[in-house]
């Protein structure tokens, strides 16, 4: 059974004033990680193509051509858990 | 003059390509790229020598020593120390800071007296005077910063006393690159009868640093961030405050003797010469030798050819990114005043979301507090996105990194 752990590398608290987490999908995944993602959630905005603002179910994150995504304002670590789950499975 | 596109042929990670684009480093106030002479040196000394340092008659452990030792008399040469004894190899510039702090701190630090630390400090040069002072109940006090990123020398005139007895400054800040007076400021704690400990991780890498002239009582820095190994770094102390020093840390190595009294039921202990006495248990014998590749590698460039490198490239950068109308330059613009490394945002993105766009490009930044929040606070920013130069950077590099961040739409 594919898991969310099949596509997600690790998962970061990112450096600074504002706590947002940091998913890094698996290198290998990338490309099928964005497709799907990119697919799911409403883009809101793109910067040059490499940068996606995204909306998805009330959460607002960026993801970025690399396999990586921000998520922002989570409440907690089973809304990260429960977003992931509905973008990529 | 250094020649870059002869020095960039020794840095094998030079030639990776990041998302098909070729590599630009641009995060070496973070860590250094290694260049293959300090590789191979690692490589050498595990293949052909590797034992355990001092107390063996073995003709390897003899061969480990002496590398070992001529590691310490390196780095001593780098900096102008008197010698290996005034060299401590510590695991980075964090744990040098960690020694002072406990091996001096904790036994001459009192309630009444004060630890004088600047606010553009890295959190290795806060965290550990924060944390003694709730054990020894003294006074830390900060040091302002001019709106500018320098320092506000009338600001410490102003706070030193008689019961500052420890001045902690970095000699250069992480985050804004700016360069301190050191020998203004060591001139002015020693009139005052205090001690002053500089954090060289931003400086030795960089500049010419001597202590003789700078007039310190400590240095620390770490060998990862000037060409070195991880997990290796250095505090110099002057002779005479290490001499007068218990040890940090105890066990073997650091010991001349551990004697069991029959009538006590105790063991009395004597110390071992320095710079053994704080180098206790088996050392990083490897890390010590790639350090002293490195340091060899950098003097054999001329620490000023380094220097005016970087002032160059700083330099071409400033004005470069001041042409760009969506970049934001934090701290001074005057390369004169400060090393190589420039803090930066971009209109309408978070520092990650500018260091995850260059990173599509192959440009490493770095992106966050770079372990200096309160600095950060006072430029009243969330984050900072940081490049930061070496002796394998060039201006193409910084030309590509500009055009990359002009494409932002």
């Amino acid at each position: 059974m594919v898991t969310v752990e099949d596509y997600v590398a690790r998962i970061e608290g990112t450096c600074g004033k504002d706590k947002d987490v940091i998913v890094i999908f698996k290198y290998d995944k990338k490309d099928e990680v964005v497709a799907k993602i990119l697919k799911k959630a409403k883009v809101e905005k793109s910067i040059s193509g490499v940068i996606f603002e995204l909306t998805f179910k009330g959460v607002s994150f960026r993801l970025y051509g690399t396999g990586k995504a921000i998520f922002r304002n989570l409440k907690d670590k089973s809304e990260l858990q429960n977003v992931l789950i509905d973008l990529l499975l | 003059m250094l020649d870059p596109y002869k020095i960039r042929e020794d840095f094998p990670i030079l030639k990776r390509k990041i998302n098909n684009y070729p590599l630009i480093y641009f995060d070496n106030a973070a860590t250094s790229q290694k260049p293959r002479q300090v590789i191979e040196a690692i490589k050498n000394f595990y293949e052909n020598h590797n034992a355990n340092v001092h107390r063996a008659i073995h003709t390897l452990s003899q061969e480990a020593s002496e590398l070992y030792e001529n590691a310490h008399e390196e780095v001593a040469k780098l900096i102008n120390a008197n010698g290996m004894e005034e060299i401590i190899f510590v695991r980075g510039t964090t744990e040098a800071i960690n020694l002072v702090a406990y091996a001096w701190g904790l036994r001459n630090l009192r309630k009444s007296d004060e630890v004088l630390v600047s606010l553009m400090e890295h959190h290795s040069n806060i965290v550990p005077w924060e944390f003694l002072s709730k054990t020894n109940g003294f006074n830390v006090k900060y040091v302002d910063v001019n709106s500018d990123g320098t320092l506000n020398y009338e600001d410490f005139e102003n706070k030193i006393f008689d019961k500052t007895k420890i001045v902690c400054v970095s000699h250069v800040s992480n985050v804004s690159g700016v360069v301190n007076d050191v020998e203004r400021l060591a001139k002015v704690a020693h009139e005052h009868g205090a001690l002053i400990l500089v954090d060289g991780a931003q400086s030795v890498p960089h500049l010419t640093v001597d202590v003789k002239d700078l007039d310190v009582d400590f240095l620390a820095f770490s060998g990862h961030k000037m060409l070195g190994p991880t997990g290796i770094g250095v505090l110099y102390g002057k002779r005479e405050i290490l001499e007068k020093m218990e040890p940090f840390h105890g066990g073997g190595e650091m010991i001349r003797e551990v004697s069991f009294n029959l009538t006590t039921k105790r063991c009395s202990i004597t110390w071992n010469d320095l710079p053994w006495k704080f180098e206790a248990g088996t050392p990083n014998i490897s890390g010590g030798i790639g350090l002293m590749e490195a340091v060899k590698y950098l003097r054999e460039i001329g620490m000023e050819n380094v220097q005016s490198h970087e002032c160059m490239l700083t330099k071409y950068a400033l004005q470069h990114m001041q042409e760009c109308q969506k970049i934001r330059i934090y701290g001074p613009k005057d390369a004169s005043v400060k090393c190589g490394i420039i803090p930066f945002g971009v209109d309408d993105l978070s520092s990650h979301d500018v260091a995850l766009f260059l990173d599509n490009y192959g440009i490493m930044v770095r992106s966050g507090f770079h372990c200096a929040q309160p600095l950060h606070e006072i430029f009243k920013l969330k984050s900072s996105a940081r490049v930061s130069f070496y002796v394998y950077n060039v201006c193409e590099e910084i030309d590509r990194f500009i055009e990359v961040l002009k494409g932002i739409e």
